[in-house]
């Protein structure tokens, strides 16, 4: 059952549509702040709120990747394993998080700590491979950096900061946000990172490998004889 | 030659250009008020003769799509915006909301007055939380300061927006399958027609566009169709956002005129393939685009090109990969996610991801059968333009253009159990974050 508050809530989110129905998805996003997954009672609930039967609304939820039928941990953590992220190591990054953590896609941790599931294109190619923890992204990782990262959280530390978005505090309050509501404690909500713009203050391009600017045009293109390789860095 | 263009992104570099302070300091609000002031049907005519076409991926002339909005209808009329963006490679909406959901916010009450609709949604995939925040504070600020809700700036017209998360599912950025979603259905596709533009949202009128195409609309009715035009082709006329993603240098969003070609935006923007990487195959609008090769880089980034040479613009996310990545590889992975994303509605998506996804997986294991190819050809020929959507069909886009252009891999797999030695696998990742800063652009500013 929702709380008193969060049933508050969901009456708020409701009055927002033209038509009721409308509030189910951010309804089912509220249940899992409650439940961190879509459970049968936050179905029935939804169910009542919106004159639906419980068969409707566990159609629609049964649907949707992000709802979830099974518990998760205190943090989602999201490996993206599609062909951009893929190429620059993206399935090493969940291969050895998976070993590393002992649980597959959708599993979750002894202590409930985390859930790991691999992703697909989550939209931040730029950035491969990318992990989001409560889906704040983590950009350019690599396994050992990811698996620094994910046993922060099993310590039960607060993230690093992502680069792009708040520290994330859990994935109840990324429910909360995703139902509508905005911040869960606006007090906990840390600085917003956004990277990678010489704006943003983002250190400098190294002088050479991947990441370095081309002081001229260089056609790497498929000339057998063009300049490749380690002219790439002038 | 063309030249990279500084209009939708123009903000980017603007440290605070996400806030309504640094949105009004560098030209924020003034197409807007401008807008209030037009009559909507000049609106609606500037954008006709725009050209401007959407963004989303189809590339429907825009202003003929509103046009089939009816303009006495005694219902509400809504305006929503797709921000699902669940191509694959596609990462341009996600970036213009982050770094300006200003401009997202003043083209909705341009179109919406136009269309005079006093209600419009951004429904925003789910995974797209920090987008979706900065926009929960653009609104916020927006109300808060008379450019969203009652009166907007003393013109009487009201406009609200919801911004509404979804929940994960790559079908609903179909549009119609969008709009069951946003009824709270499972996102499934429509039969069409009805159009959504006659009976969308609630079956009431509904203009369904792309972030990016409508944020054209604020520059058409500043600077005007002229200057519009003289950026890209007679076609593809105006400036367009590129997700270059893959084996290169600098993986990332730039901008230039449509109609540039993918050789100039690769090596100039992107800084080429990565050392020791020569390009081997790219999907120019995202993987649901046929697969191209080195042969095609030359290829002017336009509608009419794009297709010529046997692919779709699509989304413009350009995925680049060198010789040193199978492509059979690429088709499992691409599969897979096809496969997943299948609403299941109609037959031959459906079961015929579901053996695509089989049958490669077995030839890139080694154990690939002789007639293998041919079934796969066949399964790809009956979802090509048998299923109910354009999610079918674009599963089969990859699988063609590698069957077309790479078959003596699959042979080679299927011939040996084994990759050919060249490919070697993964490039690592992008190296940090300063790899993706901008080069100075010398473009136009708008
Ligand atoms: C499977 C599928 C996924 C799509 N995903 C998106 C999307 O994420 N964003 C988008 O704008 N259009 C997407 N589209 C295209 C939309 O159906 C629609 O054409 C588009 O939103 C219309 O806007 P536009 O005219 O501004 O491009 C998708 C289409 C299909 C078939
Ligand atoms: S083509 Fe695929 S996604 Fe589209 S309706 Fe059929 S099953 Fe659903």
């Amino acid at each position: 059952m929702l709380s008193a508050e969060l049933r508050e809530r969901a009456h708020e989110i409701i009055g927002r549509y033209p038509g009721a129905r409308s509030a189910l998805l951010p309804l089912l996003h509220l249940v899992q702040v409650q439940d961190g997954h879509v459970s049968d009672e936050g179905i029935a609930e939804c169910a009542q709120l919106l004159g639906l039967s419980k068969a409707e609304v566990a159609g629609v939820a049964t649907f949707y990747t992000m709802l979830k039928r099974e518990p998760m941990g205190r943090h989602l953590v999201s490996v993206c394993t599609n062909f951009s992220c893929k190429v620059r190591g993206g399935q090493e990054v969940f291969d050895r998080l998976s070993e590393h953590l002992g649980v597959g896609h959708d599993g979750t941790t002894g202590g409930g700590e985390l859930t790991l599931e691999h992703a697909e294109c989550l939209g931040n190619c730029e950035g491969a491979p990318v992990v989001t923890i409560d889906y704040y992204n983590y950009e350019c990782t690599d396994p050992d950096r990811a698996v620094e990262l994910v046993d922060g959280l099993m310590r039960g530390e607060a993230p690093p900061p992502p680069t792009r978005g708040y520290v994330p505090t859990g994935i109840r309050d990324a429910e909360y946000r995703l139902a509508g509501l905005g911040p869960r404690d606006p007090e906990a909500m840390g600085v917003a990172i956004t990277h990678a713009r010489a704006s943003d203050g983002a250190v400098p391009p190294p002088a050479s490998g991947p990441g370095a600017p081309r002081a001229t045009l260089v056609p790497s293109l498929g000339d057998e004889d063009g300049p490749t390789g380690d002219e790439g860095g002038s | 030659m063309a030249e990279p263009l500084k209009v939708i992104s123009k903000r980017w570099d603007v440290p605070d250009g996400h806030t309504l302070d640094g949105y009004l300091r560098t030209g924020g609000w003034v197409a807007g008020r401008a807008a209030l002031d037009m009559d909507p049907d000049a609106i609606l005519q500037m954008i006709k003769d725009s050209g401007l076409r959407g963004r989303g991926g189809a590339g429907f002339p825009m202003g003929v799509k509103w046009g089939f909005i009816p303009r006495d209808s005694d219902k509400p009329t809504y305006l929503v915006i797709n921000a699902d963006e669940g191509e694959p490679g596609t990462f341009k909406d996600r970036e213009m909301m982050e770094r300006d959901p200003h401009m997202l916010l003043e083209s909705m009450v341009i179109g919406a007055w136009a269309l005079k609709s006093n209600r419009g949604f951004i429904f925003i995939r789910g995974e797209y939380l920090w987008p979706g925040v900065r926009l929960e504070e653009a609104i916020a600020e927006a109300y808060a300061n008379g450019y969203l809700g009652k009166d907007i700036l003393g013109s009487g017209y009201d406009f609200d927006v919801t911004l509404h998360y979804a929940a994960g599912a790559y079908i609903c950025g179909e549009e119609t399958a969008l709009l069951d979603a946003l009824e709270g259905r499972r996102g499934q596709p429509r039969l069409r027609p009805p159009f959504p533009a006659v009976a969308g949202l609630y079956a009431c009128p509904t203009a369904l566009n792309n972030v990016e195409t409508v944020c054209n609309l604020g520059f058409i009715v500043e600077h005007g169709v002229d200057w519009y035009r003289s950026m890209g082709t007679e076609k593809s006329s105006g400036p367009k956002l590129f997700s270059v993603s893959g084996e290169v240098v600098r993986p990332g969003n730039y901008e230039w005129p449509l109609g540039t070609t993918a050789r100039q935006i690769l090596e100039e923007s992107a800084g080429g393939m990565l050392p020791g990487r020569r390009l081997k195959f790219w999907a120019p609008g995202g993987s649901s685009t046929p697969l191209l090769t080195a042969d095609h880089v030359d290829t002017p980034m336009d509608f009419e090109s794009i297709s010529a040479a046997g692919s779709l613009l699509g989304t413009t996310a350009m995925c680049m990969f060198s010789d040193k990545t199978s492509v059979v590889d690429a088709c499992l992975n691409w599969t897979r996610f096809y496969e997943h994303e299948s609403c299941g509605k109609c037959t031959p998506c459906r079961e015929g991801t579901f053996w695509m996804a089989q049958i490669l997986e077995r030839i890139l294991d080694g154990r690939g059968r002789s007639a293998d190819l041919d079934i796969l050809e066949q399964i790809c020929d009956q979802v090509l333009g048998r299923s109910f959507c354009a999610l079918g069909d674009g599963a089969t886009s990859p699988i063609f253009g590698a069957l077309k252009y790479f078959r003596d891999e699959f042979e080679h797999l299927i011939e040996h159990g084994r990759l050919p030695d060249d490919i070697e696998g993964h490039a690592g990742p992008v190296g940090d974050n300063s790899g993706r800063l901008r080069p100075a652009a010398s473009g136009r500013p708008a």
